[in-house]
């Protein structure tokens, strides 16, 4: 049904003066923060090249934590795979080879793709054995890819903490320098 | 009024050049639909004589989500509703969670301080992405730059504090995820001191543009009365109201305040506004722009204020959650950058961590839900510059 006359909405125009109809004032001032802006510091950076500075608690891809022995720290809790609200953690837990603990991990998978990177795991883990690190560009050319299993979350610890991006978080809130713990670990780390 | 009739004869050539009606698909991939929004349109000419939003695209099946998960596991799924302004969602949940616990009047002052900064910072940064797009949709591309330069700095601020830019879960249940680092009161002052002088730049290029004038002003008029009914809130519904008719400034945090927002001194804007262009009606486009850019100012103000009590306020950022939610049911509505945003809890009657009932409503839904009747008899050319001043998201109108 076509629509009533009544029903269509007219708009009164302002009519300019013939100053204004000129658009020169509107232009200018247009123009002149326009222009401004070209000529003051660039906020953009050029990203593959440059990096962004992120903050160390940024949340980020996730790493399992050595402890001074190299070995994983993780007990097998359960507790980060309870807390996650994505579900994306598998832990299959086994008798622990170390006399320290009962548990360890003999299988610690986390998705990847279906994390939303929230932080709870970190949070709840009684141990500080899962961390989010500031790596944030991951990428994968396969889902399998992006499934982290325990050698790959341990692989990240390593990667971050020889490049000292991320420090070692031992106690929740304290930040304690990567490089304390390189000089500790002047052995080639053991297999976990 | 600009609504008036021209001369009978104009009409008459105007609508008397019969053309065929036609249904257009706009989006749900169109750029001025902000997100994935469907509107067909039936269109008689060039003007549009229905408007039908179609919705659904993004439905995440967040309320059922939040009856299987604690309610702390679902802070992160309130992230993403309004993914512009996760802070204010984060809150609109803790406070109903904290409601039916009894906690409401538990909660630290820090903890109340934290939670009123990151949500006015966050109110600029959504307001900054509202009116940077909407000058995209009317055509201009550097406001949107700008603005984005802007909220860049607030995403900055808000990593230092909880390590993510968008989804943030940092306010939870029981207060905040962490105090504030250490010499970020000082960078949030910066922050502010550098962003109050830019508004005036989004005045020189959007409020006083005579383009960006000539496609708001008098264009999709909401009157009160209809805002009121489709329960319009936010700039939306304040954007209609008029003081000097003695409408309220209808505004959750001066008429209902939690988080201690009684304490601040603010102000709320609403219509008339001096600096309106003659051709503005009150309840137009335009006028829904500028309660937001005045929000803006006012937010500023309210983190100014917020940073000088941080220094002084007492008490935890954080207090135990309980494990269990008791039996009953709470309902709480905050003032999110784009309206009303209730939660509503209702917990197990046997004690249980996990909630029985999770319900959101979502402000972005209501107001979307005038586009229909503030849209009719315009011209298609005028419903991007229409959708664009409601501000919507989808993942809230979908939840
Ligand atoms: S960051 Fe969140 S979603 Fe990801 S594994 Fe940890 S708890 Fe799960
Ligand atoms: S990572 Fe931490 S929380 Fe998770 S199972 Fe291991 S020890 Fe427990």
């Amino acid at each position: 049904m076509p629509i009533a006359p009544s029903e269509v909405k007219w708009i009164d125009e302002r009519t300019l003066s013939p100053w204004d109809w000129l658009y020169l004032p509107a232009l200018w001032e247009g123009l002149s923060t326009t222009v401004r802006h070209m000529f003051s510091k660039k906020v953009t950076i050029e990203f593959p090249e440059q990096r962004p500075s992120v903050p160390p608690h940024y949340k980020g891809v996730h790493r399992l934590n050595r402890d001074e022995q190299g070995r994983v720290r993780c007990v097998a809790c359960y507790l980060c795979a309870t807390a996650c609200p994505a579900h994306c953690i598998d832990i299959v837990a086994a008798p622990s080879p170390w006399p320290d603990r009962e548990k360890y991990p003999e299988l610690f998978v986390i998705d990847e793709l279906r994390c939303i990177y929230c932080g709870m795991c970190e949070e709840a883990c009684p141990v500080d054995a899962i961390e989010l690190t500031t790596l944030y560009d991951l990428t994968g050319f396969s889902r399998e890819e992006m499934l982290f299993d325990k050698e790959k979350l341990l692989a990240v610890y390593d990667y971050t903490v020889n490049k000292g991006t991320d420090a070692i978080r031992t106690l929740r809130g304290t930040l304690g320098p990567a490089s304390e713990i390189l000089e500790q670990q002047s052995a080639p780390l053991p297999n976990t | 009024m600009a609504t008036i009739f021209p001369p009978e004869e104009e009409q008459i050539i105007e609508l008397d050049v019969r053309t065929d009606e036609m249904l257009v698909s706009m989006g749900p991939q169109h750029p001025s639909t902000h997100g994935v929004l469907r509107l067909v349109l039936r269109t008689d000419g060039e003007v549009v004589s229905e408007v039908t939003p179609h919705l659904g695209y993004l439905h995440r099946c967040a309320e059922k989500i939040g009856e299987n998960v604690t309610p702390i596991q679902f802070i992160p799924y309130t992230d993403r509703m309004d993914y512009l302004s996760g802070m204010n969602m984060n809150l609109g949940y803790s406070l109903a969670v904290e409601k039916l616990c009894g906690l409401t009047d538990k909660i630290p002052e820090k903890a109340q301080v934290i939670r009123v900064i990151v949500c006015e910072l966050n109110r600029i940064a959504s307001h900054l992405v509202g009116i940077g797009a909407y000058g995209l949709d009317l055509g201009t591309f550097s406001p949107f730059l700008y603005a984005f330069r802007e909220r860049e700095m607030i995403l900055d601020l808000f990593e230092e504090v909880c390590g993510a830019r968008l989804t943030y879960s940092y306010v939870t249940i029981g207060g905040v995820h962490d105090d504030l680092p250490e010499g970020w009161l000082e960078r949030c002052s910066k922050f502010l001191d550098w962003f109050e002088p830019r508004l005036e730049e989004y005045h020189t290029l959007l409020t006083r543009n005579s383009i960006f004038i000539k496609r708001t002003a008098g264009i999709g008029v909401l009157p009160r009365d209809m805002a009121v009914a489709y329960g319009c809130t936010g700039p939306m519904l304040r954007g209609s109201l008029n003081r000097e008719k003695g409408d309220p400034p209808w505004d959750l945090r001066k008429i209902e305040p939690y988080c201690g927002y009684e304490q601040y001194d603010f102000e709320i804007p609403i219509p008339p506004f001096r600096e309106a262009p003659v051709e503005a009606v009150i309840g137009d486009a335009w006028h829904r722009f500028y309660v937001r850019m005045k929000e803006m100012e006012q937010s500023a103000r309210i983190v100014r204020q917020a940073l000088r009590k941080y220094e002084t306020a007492r008490g935890a950022h954080r207090i135990e959650p309980p494990r269990h939610l008791p039996p009953g049911e709470a309902y709480v509505e905050t003032e999110c950058p784009r309206g009303q945003m209730g939660f509503y809890v209702v917990g197990r009657p046997t004690k249980e961590s996990v909630p029985l009932r999770v319900r959101a409503r979502s402000s972005s839904f209501c107001n979307l839900s005038v586009t229909h009747e503030i849209c009719r008899g315009c011209l298609i050319a005028d419903v991007p510059a229409i959708v664009g001043s409601i501000d919507i998201v989808m993942g809230e109108v979908d939840r």
